[in-house]
């Protein structure tokens, strides 16, 4: 688990099983992140992607089986969402849930409280909301509005990015990001979520086509096929993946198992 | 979820009003009714002889008349153990410190007089049957605006309170609205004069102390044409191993071009049913409203509802019930549309938990030739666990062709996905189970003054606690 520089990775997922209403999804994964460092996870319909979303947060229908998931050098497989995201662990999800009656404004600052573990001065609050506002390029009036309630597909995944950057996690898991937006949405978040990341903020990519990376620069590319990581590299696995399409890896790999 | 918590282990920790004060009382009649306990009740209010042949045709009906079999499990209520009338203090004080001392304590510790001093245009305060303070704002008895307990409102005003006195809510309309009638006492009379709005709310409060009490207050409100009056009423009891009964009658008339609303925050312990009945007659251009919150009591049975009796009016109902364990609210409202080009809103929203059950039970009605009738019900139930219920019974009667009426219904869970989402960003699951709800009820909240809605979201809060274990 030490990488050239010899410190521990932040994030070390180990031969991950997990099974989604019985049926076995991930069949052993493997995956290891540097703090900092931003991974693309690229993958057919079917491949086990969102599965390994949820299932690194903790969602409850997804069982793990077996293996281990590393986060500072903790096992978090036991460990509930809430603990999970206050450790510094973050998903922006592909299908945001709505939460009626409930503002954006209170849920953030509920969500940076409770990450922070402790309370967040009203004024100290509005400036954090104002400038990543400001960053994201959202409109004021998105505060006030209940979360994730009759937003466009636009508004939930730039709702996601806000949240990130208020809560300015480690690691965040950003699950098909891209999905569902246009060319201009899908460069301000991407601009957005590039301005977020740094030194202290790795990501993991999860996506189905690469241009999102054509904005988000991965560190690693990885391809998740059939439940398992079947091929890592640079960023140049990206583009051969745009060129040759999936199918180029059933062949490789086998064949494309049912979708899930 | 902790659904395997009693009534008993939840209550005291949740139900911070249960305390009760050693018995003081002037008078307590005895348990049970009878034609000569509803004479000497009206004997010592000293009433007019109209009252007393009212309250006996009343009684007469009341005994007359069955048990309704439909709505909540009534079977436990035994009439002849109830003390239907017990005074407590002599006389009906204008000034807080005038108040018994014992009396005072308790609405002390409610916070009633410093209510009144912050926020309140005038307070009535109501302990077991009898009225103990009543006071309004100078300013608005110097515009006429009356407001008093309504057996002082009789006495002093008989002229008025005869005229409308059984015209809403007629003595025979329903067995427990016979009852307040033979046996009523306290409530508030309001009476507010052409054009005045009374901009501040004015607030009751009414409390049962006496086990095995019965409280049968009467509340009427006038509003003469192009006024405007906001009434908030809240109440608590202490907990008991007897039931206690709470039967109110509330007649409201709403004339040309006024407007009344009329709020409720019902948080009676839960061994208290609570049976009410409250009706407006709205008249042309005219509005009411009714914001009824119950989170309280045994089993209540409640169903405000506004007549709309001229053309233009426009009636809305608010209802939130919140059933615990051991409780069931039968919660609802009716909308008679009897003029063309009238139109109405039912929003109902029900939190059911720990095996608790809310019913939403609602009527409208449209009579023919009314035409252009607008009318939107929109249900929608919330269930916390498996063991509670919830169910649903529109009554739609509609005799008229040309008219709007709409009708949705929804039930959820706290979804699994809402408490992930909310976990996801730190926040632990009884604190996302509470935002869930708070946010469900936000659309009756924001209805509410400032002060009712932090105290209405304190009490979901409290009733919220041990939901999610």
């Amino acid at each position: 688990m030490t990488t050239q520089s010899g410190q521990d990775p932040l994030f070390v997922i180990e031969d991950l099983h997990v099974n989604v209403e019985g049926k076995e999804i991930l069949k052993g994964v493997d995956l290891s992140i540097n703090r900092g460092e931003v991974h693309a996870l690229m993958g057919p319909n079917g491949s086990g992607k969102s599965t390994l979303a949820n299932t690194l947060m903790g969602h409850p229908r997804y069982q793990v089986t077996a293996g281990r998931v590393f986060f500072k050098g903790e096992d978090i497989v036991r460990l509930t969402t809430d603990q999970r995201a206050r450790m510094g662990l973050f998903l922006a999800f592909q299908y945001p849930t709505s939460i009626p009656g409930v503002t954006m404004v209170n849920f953030l600052r509920a969500s940076l409280k409770a990450v922070r573990g402790s309370d967040v001065p009203v004024r100290e609050f509005r400036t954090i909301l104002k400038d990543t506002m400001d960053l994201l390029k959202v409109d004021e009036s998105f505060a006030r509005r209940y979360v994730n309630d009759g937003f466009s597909g636009g508004e939930m995944k730039r709702a996601e990015v806000l949240q990130l950057g208020i809560l300015r996690p480690e690691l965040a898991v950003m699950d098909e990001t891209d999905s569902g937006l246009d060319i201009d949405a899908l460069r301000t978040v991407a601009e957005g979520v590039t301005a977020l990341m740094g030194p202290d903020m790795g990501a993991l990519i999860i996506t189905h086509y690469q241009r999102i990376l054509n904005y988000i620069k991965p560190d690693f590319v990885h391809v998740l096929f059939g439940g398992r990581i079947v091929k890592s590299g640079g960023r140049e696995l990206a583009q051969e993946l745009e060129a040759k399409g999936y199918e180029w890896i059933a062949k490789e790999f086998g064949v494309l198992e049912g979708a899930s | 979820m902790a659904a395997a918590e009693t009534v008993a282990q939840i209550v005291p920790e949740t139900y911070k009003w249960g305390f009760h004060d050693d018995e003081e009382a002037v008078f307590k009649s005895k348990k049970g009714l009878s034609r000569a306990g509803v004479a000497e009740i009206s004997g010592m209010k000293g009433e007019p002889s109209w009252m007393r042949e009212f309250r006996l045709k009343a009684l007469d009906h009341f005994l007359a008349r069955p048990m309704p079999t439909w709505g909540g499990d009534l079977s436990q209520i035994d009439f002849d153990e109830i003390y239907y009338y017990v005074k407590a203090a002599d006389r009906n004080a204008g000034n807080w410190d005038d108040v018994p001392p014992y009396i005072k304590r308790t609405f002390d510790k409610l916070g009633i007089p410093e209510a009144e001093r912050k926020f309140l245009a005038g307070v009535g305060a109501q302990y077991d049957s009898e009225v103990v303070y009543h006071n309004i704002h100078e300013d608005l008895k110097k515009q006429g605006v009356i407001f008093l307990g309504m057996d002082q409102g009789l006495a002093e005003y008989p002229d008025i309170v005869r005229e409308y006195f059984g015209t809403v809510v007629p003595l025979n309309d329903n067995k427990f609205a016979a009852l307040n009638s033979a046996v009523w006492s306290g409530g508030s009379f309001i009476y507010v004069p052409e054009g005045v709005h009374v901009e501040i709310p004015l607030q009751a409060y009414f409390r049962i102390n006496t086990e095995s009490m019965g409280q049968f207050e009467r509340t009427m409100i006038i509003a003469e044409p192009g006024s405007y009056v906001h009434y908030v009423e809240g109440c608590t009891a202490p907990i008991y191993s007897r039931d206690s009964l709470h039967s109110a009658v509330v007649e409201i008339i709403v004339k040309e071009g006024a407007r009344v609303r009329y709020t409720t925050i019902q948080n009676w312990s839960n061994n208290v049913y609570n049976l009410v009945t409250k009706r407006m007659r709205v008249e042309a251009n005219g509005v009411g409203e009714w914001i009824d919150g119950n989170l309280g009591s045994k089993l209540t049975m409640k169903y405000p509802s506004v007549y709309l009796m001229g053309p233009g009016a426009h009636g809305e109902i608010l209802s939130l019930a919140f059933a615990g364990p051991g409780q069931h609210q039968d919660a609802g409202g009716k909308m008679i549309h009897a003029a063309p080009n009238t139109t109405s809103t039912i929003i109902s929203k029900s939190i059911s938990k720990g095996g608790g059950r809310t019913s939403y039970r609602g009527q409208v009605k449209v009579y023919p030739g009314c035409r252009n009738v607008k009318s939107t019900v929109r249900c929608d139930a919330l269930l916390l666990d498996e063991d509670s219920r919830s169910d649903t019974y529109p009554y739609m009667d509609i005799e008229e062709e040309r008219v709007t009426i709409g009708h949705e219904a929804t039930v959820s869970k706290v979804g699994e996905e809402q408490l992930f989402y909310l976990q996801s960003r730190g926040i632990q699951e009884a604190e996302a189970a509470k935002m869930i709800v708070n946010g469900f009820v936000e659309p009756i909240v924001k209805e509410l003054p400032m002060e009712y809605a932090v105290e209405l979201n304190r009490l979901v809060e409290l009733q919220m606690e041990g939901a999610v274990g």
